[in-house]
C-alpha cells in the first residue's frame, strides 16, 4: 500500500526533480499514514533518496531501458505500483514524464492530475490543486478512482529533507515490445535545460537580432541559467522553436525569470506564471510585463546588461 | 492513409480567464472560440499528407452543438470529414475513452491529437488514445514522416530533440514546430463554402465513467507592485535578488 514514486535520472545520476518528487510522495504518505517505495530505472547510486523520506527503492536495470521509452517505462511503473499495491503514483512533469504518464494512467486504469503543485488537500475524496489555462488559474481536481496518478509541477513543492533509511531491492520488471526506436538524440549537454533550471533569462525581440544573443548566454552562464526567448524571437528564427517561452511554447516554472526586451504579451506571461520571481528589464516603462514583474529596470538592455553581467561575476566571486 | 485529427474547442489565447457558479464552472462569456493551436499544427500537417500522399482527413472532436463552427473551420482549412461526439468534454480520460471509440471503429492509421489543450493543459489525451487502441505512440512531435507504414519522427525533449522511428498505427502529440507557424491556413472563402457541403457526423457517446473532477478554481492573486531600480544602481537589483527574494 505504498506510494510509489518514480525518481528520474540521467546518466545514471538523479536529477534534482527527483528529490521534489519523493518530497511529494512522503508528504503524501503521512497523509495516508504509509511508506513511500521509488522506483529507479538505470541509476547507478539512488541512497541520497533516503534523505527525502523513501524507505525502499526498487531498482530497475535493464539495457533496454537506456534510452527513455514511454511504454517500456510506464509498463515499469506500472508493475511496481501492482508489486507494492500502490494506490498514489507521483511522478514529475517532465517531457518525459508527461509522455509516459497517460499510458500508465491506462495501463493502472487510474486518474491522472497533472501540473500539479500541492499537497493533497483531502485525501477522501483526493484533491490536489493544479495550474490550469497555462498557469492563468488553479484548478481543484478530485480523482475517484482506486489508484491515482499525480504529475508535480518543477518548483512547485520543493525539496524536504528528512532523516530515514531505505532498503534498495533489485526489480526485473517484464518488458514488452517498446514499439518506438530511438535513432539519436541532439541535446547540448552542457547547456542547462529550460525544464531543469532553477533561472531561466529569456530575451525577446529588444534585442533586435540573433547576432546579439551573446550577452544573454553570458548572463545565463554567470547564474548558471538555461536561455529561453520571445515567440515572435522564435517565429523571425532568431533561436530554435524548443527555446520558445508561452502559451504555446514551453512554459517556465523556474525559482526566477529575467525577461530582456520582451514585453510581454498575455500568451507570454500565461507561459512563465508559475516562476516565482520575475525580473524586466526593458527601455518601454509601458511595458505590460512591467504589472507582471516582481523587479524592474528601466533601461537599455545593452547597456544594462554587460553591466549586470560584471557586478553578477564580482558578486559570484565574493560568495 | 486514413488520418484523424482530434479537434480541441478551446478559448482564444488572449482570452482573459473568469469562472461562475461559484468558481465552479468556466465562464465562456465574450469568450471567442479556436481550434487548439498545438491541434492545428497537427491538421495543417494532415493536409500536406492529404495533398502530397493522398491521405483521407478527418477531425473529430468530442462536445456539444456550441462546437461545431470549430468543427468546420476545420473543414474549411481543407479536411474531408468531421464527427462530433455528442457528449460534454468532462474529463481528460473520458474524452480520450471517445476518442479511442472512434478510432477503433474508423480503422484510422495515423491520429493526430495536440500535445496539451490550452485550457485545462491534461497533457493526457494523445497518450490515453494510444494506450487504448494499442497504438505507437510519440509526445512533443516536431516532424513527422510517413512512407508506407515506416514513420520516422522528430520529437523535442528536455534541451534538445531525438529522432525515432516506428510504424503505423501511431498516435501523436502535436505542437509548434510539426509545421512552421507561416504554413498554418486561414480558411478562404471557397473554402468555408465547400466545408457547408461536407459531412458532419454527430455520434453517440460511449458509457465512460468520469475519473476526475473539477471542484473548484482560482485566480492567482492579484501582484504587488514592482519594485523598480536604477539602470545606474544594479547592486540593488543583486541585493534584492540575493537578500530580500533569496534566487541568486
Amino acid at each position: 500500500m505504498s506510494v510509489l514514486v518514480y525518481t528520474e535520472s540521467e546518466q545514471g545520476k538523479l536529477k534534482k526533480v527527483a528529490f521534489e518528487v519523493a518530497s511529494y510522495a512522503k508528504a503524501v504518505a503521512d497523509q495516508l499514514e504509509t511508506t513511500v517505495t521509488a522506483i529507479t530505472i538505470n541509476t547507478d547510486d539512488t541512497s541520497a533518496l533516503e534523505n527525502y523520506g523513501v524507505d525502499k527503492v526498487l531498482s530497475v536495470s535493464n539495457s533496454e531501458l537506456n534510452t527513455f521509452n514511454a511504454k517500456g517505462y510506464a509498463e515499469a511503473i506500472q508493475q511496481a505500483a501492482e508489486k507494492e499495491s500502490s494506490k498514489v503514483v507521483v511522478l514529475s512533469s517532465s517531457a518525459n514524464s508527461k509522455y509516459l504518464a497517460p499510458l500508465l494512467a491506462v495501463f493502472l486504469n487510474a486518474g491522472y492530475a497533472s501540473n500539479v503543485i500541492a499537497a493533497p488537500s483531502n485525501t477522501a475524496p483526493f484533491t490536489v490543486k493544479r495550474n490550469a489555462f497555462t498557469n492563468k488559474a488553479f484548478e481543484d481536481m478530485a480523482i475517484s478512482t482506486d489508484v491515482k496518478i499525480v504529475g508535480v509541477s518543477s518548483n512547485a513543492f520543493g525539496l524536504v529533507e528528512t532523516s530515514g533509511s531505505a532498503t534498495t531491492e533489485a526489480f526485473s520488471p517484464s518488458i514488452t515490445d517498446l514499439g518506438i526506436k530511438v535513432e539519436s538524440v541532439d541535446k547540448a549537454s552542457d547547456k542547462v535545460s529550460i525544464a531543469d533550471a532553477d533561472i531561466v533569462v529569456s530575451g525577446g525581440r529588444g534585442l533586435k537580432g540573433p547576432e546579439n544573443w551573446g550577452m544573454i548566454e553570458e548572463l545565463a552562464d554567470v547564474l548558471g541559467a538555461a536561455t529561453a526567448c520571445s515567440k515572435p524571437v522564435s517565429d523571425l528564427g532568431w533561436r530554435p522553436h524548443g527555446e520558445h517561452v508561452g502559451q504555446t511554447g514551453k512554459p517556465v516554472a523556474s525559482n526566477l525569470y529575467i525577461a530582456i526586451g520582451i514585453s510581454g504579451a498575455i500568451q507570454h506571461l500565461a507561459g512563465v506564471n508559475a516562476s516565482k520571481v520575475k525580473v524586466v528589464i526593458n527601455s518601454d516603462p509601458e511595458a505590460p510585463f512591467f504589472k507582471a514583474a516582481d523587479y524592474g529596470v528601466v533601461g537599455d538592455a545593452f547597456q544594462v546588461v554587460p553591466e549586470l553581467i560584471e557586478k553578477l561575476k564580482a558578486f559570484k566571486a565574493q560568495q | 492513409m486514413k488520418i484523424l485529427v482530434c479537434i480541441s474547442h478551446v478559448p482564444d489565447t488572449t482570452s482573459k480567464i473568469n469562472f461562475t457558479d461559484g468558481d465552479t464552472k468556466f465562464d465562456t462569456n465574450g469568450v471567442q472560440f479556436v481550434i487548439n493551436p498545438n491541434d492545428e499544427f497537427g491538421l495543417t500537417r494532415a493536409m500536406w499528407f492529404k495533398e502530397k500522399q493522398g491521405a483521407h482527413v478527418t477531425v473529430v472532436n468530442v462536445g456539444g452543438a456550441e462546437t461545431e463552427p470549430t468543427l468546420r473551420k476545420a473543414l474549411a482549412i481543407g479536411a474531408d470529414a468531421a464527427i462530433r461526439v455528442n457528449t460534454p468534454a468532462t474529463d481528460g480520460f473520458s474524452v480520450a475513452k471517445q476518442l479511442a471509440n472512434v478510432v477503433k471503429d474508423g480503422g484510422y492509421d495515423l491520429v493526430i491529437a495536440g500535445r496539451e489543450s490550452i485550457d485545462y493543459n491534461g497533457g493526457m489525451v494523445p497518450g490515453m488514445i494510444a494506450g487504448l487502441t494499442n497504438a505507437n505512440f510519440i509526445n512533443n512531435c516536431i516532424k513527422l514522416d510517413v512512407e508506407g507504414t515506416s514513420v520516422t519522427a522528430v520529437r523535442e525533449i528536455d534541451g534538445g530533440k531525438e529522432t525515432v522511428s516506428t510504424s503505423l498505427p501511431l498516435v501523436i502529440g502535436s505542437q509548434k514546430g510539426l509545421v512552421e507557424e507561416s504554413d498554418l491556413r486561414i480558411p478562404n472563402m471557397r473554402g468555408i463554402m465547400m466545408a457547408r457541403q461536407k459531412p458532419l457526423t454527430v455520434v453517440d457517446p460511449v458509457d465512460t465513467i468520469t475519473e476526475t473532477a473539477s471542484v473548484k478554481f482560482e485566480k492567482p492573486a492579484p501582484k504587488g507592485a514592482v519594485k523598480l531600480v536604477s539602470p545606474d544602481n544594479l547592486d540593488e537589483l543583486i541585493s534584492l535578488l540575493h537578500n530580500e527574494a533569496k534566487v541568486i
